[in-house]
């Protein structure tokens, strides 16, 4: 070892904090995993992850593209509306409540693709309001986060859809070589997103603007595309995750779906640390603090205590994550 | 000179022509519009909404956000219901008491430990929905009705709702406190840089610590209203409040940044977001039209759209303007 390298060793001393930001997550996890093993009965079975994978699916879904438009210093709360609208639009399709289609293969593809791509659409308007007039990100998104549910429940008249369509219901309730499909469309996401943002020009745009956008735009990035982009792929997550909610519930409820989702995403990014100004993006970390939020509170409520307590910890636990990863920062 | 001006003019004073307008509609198309029974219910019921709205401005002009008032109030009228046996008094202060408690640790999160607003009144929002409904065992805790606690919400002083004086006083404490008081011009300046503020000599962090705990005391207050005007302290209620809150203060033309931002104009906006409704439900009500209450969320989220298009257009070209002054 030479002395410079020594040296550095000696002036950079281990800093807890620093490991926290980085590991907390990680090992908040583990612990809870082993605490579990000890004190949760009927822990370690398949019925249990299974349980807990499919909660967290469609958290995990529309938290992935919150991660993307969080790191470009934005936010989205229009998500749980965009669910709700696609999961609104769905059922009306594929049910042939619109235009009647004889084919239920063809049915259940046209709904799946028309349902996603308008929540697409309403994504790239909140982007084109962003983009275009520079409204603020938490103002834009709002507007649809008011309008958003309000359309799902013009549309259905705030009525409750039921269905038995088990093409359509694949995606909820369907099984992969014996791996839940929802659990896997997460897994593929999660791996294509975190892919783009670390291997792709478009992914280190994100983080460019998020960091400094005025640098970024003058160093020749086109920030207004990269968020057209990244509010539609914001939206197209939360069109995905609306019918995998639809398919599980076999019915539709525009009221409910997607109800106080942006707050879950939202909590879910924060505590996989991903930094909330911008500029600093984990999609695996973000994976990482969903499962921690659906875990704490699997805990609580299999070792008997009320679900409302469980939002007081879930309270807790964010404010930690965030403040632990800020003493990181600082140090 | 003149046209960036009258830009700007427009830019403060067009909710208020808008209210107006929106109100001379209603009075020549409806006949009991601006009858005294709906004049004071919609005061009635929007005095909850305007009470959070203020401490959101407040929040707002400094440049952070609130998002825990809406469960905040649902605490409150919990809190306030449970405590009403023992007196009108004693509910008011037990509801408003609890909204300060949870004002009083989004301050500490923001001020002391330095967690952004928006997480920190995120995680707060949980929180106190959380202990409402432990406190409220899941379901409505209806009030008191012996100790004369209902009269918060239901009576009239000089004819006139109590909510709606209470929001009154309020927003004229708010107004005197922006215009005429040093805090009040230093929550202008903490929104406006921060670290200016800070070299100048100015208690940024006070003012920060105390303009949280006011939107949670003023939550609070709402929620006790709320128990008291329906009769029983109600856990769920509440969800979304904080974003139409941030809706009537950006109506009102509150920047979300901070530094500028107007008492007056956020009333307006909730009278505006308000009326909005109550203009719905006489269309309704002439059978021209038919809309369900689904529509009126639309509505007002196309509402919402128009105004932001609206003032980004007007603060991008009167922006020199603004900064001349």
């Amino acid at each position: 070892m030479t002395d410079t390298a020594r040296q550095q060793l000696i002036s950079r001393p281990f800093d807890p904090f620093d490991f926290m930001a980085r590991y907390g997550t990680l090992i908040a996890l583990a612990l809870l995993i082993l605490f579990n093993f000890a004190f949760t009965r009927n822990f370690a079975t398949m019925q249990t992850l299974n349980v807990n994978l499919t909660q967290v699916c469609t958290i995990v879904i529309v938290a992935i593209g919150m991660t993307l438009v969080i790191a470009t210093g934005g936010i989205d709360l229009s998500v749980g509306s965009l669910m709700a609208i696609s999961g609104a639009l769905a059922p009306m399709i594929f049910l042939g409540k619109i235009v009647p289609i004889d084919n239920v293969a063809l049915a259940v593809a046209a709904a799946m693709i028309i349902a996603v791509g308008v929540a697409g659409l309403f994504g790239l308007f909140n982007g084109w309001l962003i983009a275009r007039f520079r409204i603020q990100p938490i103002v834009a998104t709002l507007v649809l986060f008011i309008a958003g549910r309000g359309i799902a429940q013009v549309l259905t008249n705030g009525n409750l859809q039921t269905f038995r369509v088990p093409q359509f219901q694949w995606i909820g309730l369907g099984r992969l070589f014996g791996i839940p499909v929802q659990v896997v469309l997460m897994v593929l996401l999660v791996i294509a997103a975190a892919w783009m943002l670390k291997r792709t020009v478009f992914g280190r745009q994100i983080i460019a603007i998020g960091g400094n956008e005025r640098a970024a735009e003058l160093s020749g990035i086109a920030v207004s595309r990269v968020k057209l982009v990244v509010y539609t792929i914001s939206g197209l997550c939360a069109g995905i995750a609306g019918l995998v909610v639809i398919a599980i519930n076999s019915s539709s409820d525009a009221n409910l779906v997607g109800m106080g989702m942006e707050l879950d995403a939202i909590a879910a990014v924060a505590v996989g640390g991903t930094l909330l100004s911008g500029g600093k993006a984990t999609i695996i970390g973000t994976l990482l603090g969903a499962m921690t939020i659906q875990l704490v509170r699997y805990t609580l409520l299999a070792n008997g205590v009320p679900d409302a307590a469980a939002l007081v910890v879930k309270a807790g636990i964010i404010v930690l994550a965030v403040w632990i990863q800020q003493q990181g920062r600082r140090a | 000179m003149t046209r960036p001006r009258l830009i700007s003019l427009l830019g403060s004073y067009g909710v208020v022509l808008a209210l107006l307008l929106l109100v001379l509609f209603g009075w020549a198309r409806y006949d009991y519009f601006l009858g005294f029974f709906n004049i004071t219910s919609v005061l009635r019921y929007n005095s909850m909404f305007a009470l959070v709205a203020l401490g959101m401005c407040f929040v707002i002009m400094t440049g952070g956000i609130d998002l825990s008032v809406g469960s905040t109030a649902a605490l409150g009228s919990v809190v306030a219901a449970l405590a009403s046996p023992q007196g009108a008094w004693i509910g008011l202060g037990a509801g408003v008491g609890a909204g300060l408690c949870v004002g009083l640790i989004n301050a500490i999160l923001v001020t002391r430990l330095k967690i952004m607003p928006f997480v920190a009144t995120l995680a707060m929002m949980l929180a106190a929905s959380g202990t409402a409904l432990l406190l409220a065992d899941n379901q409505s805790v209806s009030v008191s009705y012996e100790s004369g606690f209902t009269s918060i919400g239901q009576d009239n002083f000089l004819g006139f709702p109590i909510p709606a004086w209470i929001a009154i006083m309020a927003y004229v404490v708010g107004w005197i406190v922006v215009n005429f008081t040093s805090t009040g011009r230093g929550v202008l300046a903490v929104g406006g840089n921060e670290d200016a503020t800070r070299l100048m000599g100015l208690p940024a962090d006070r003012i920060k610590f105390l303009v949280y705990l006011a939107s949670g005391g003023l939550a609070g207050l709402a929620g006790v209203i709320l128990a008291s005007q329906f009769g029983a302290g109600q856990p769920i209620e509440g969800v979304g409040w904080e974003l139409f809150a941030i809706a009537a203060v950006v109506v009102g033309g509150t920047l979300l940044t901070g530094g500028v931002g107007s008492v007056g104009a956020t009333l307006a906006g909730v009278l505006l977001l308000g009326i909005l409704f109550n203009v719905l439900n006489f269309e309704n009500g002439k059978g021209w039209i038919s809309l369900s209450a689904y529509w009126q969320s639309v509505i007002r989220g196309l509402f919402l759209l128009v105004v932001v298009i609206l003032q980004a257009k007007l603060s991008s070209r009167g922006s020199v303007a603004v900064r001349d002054y």
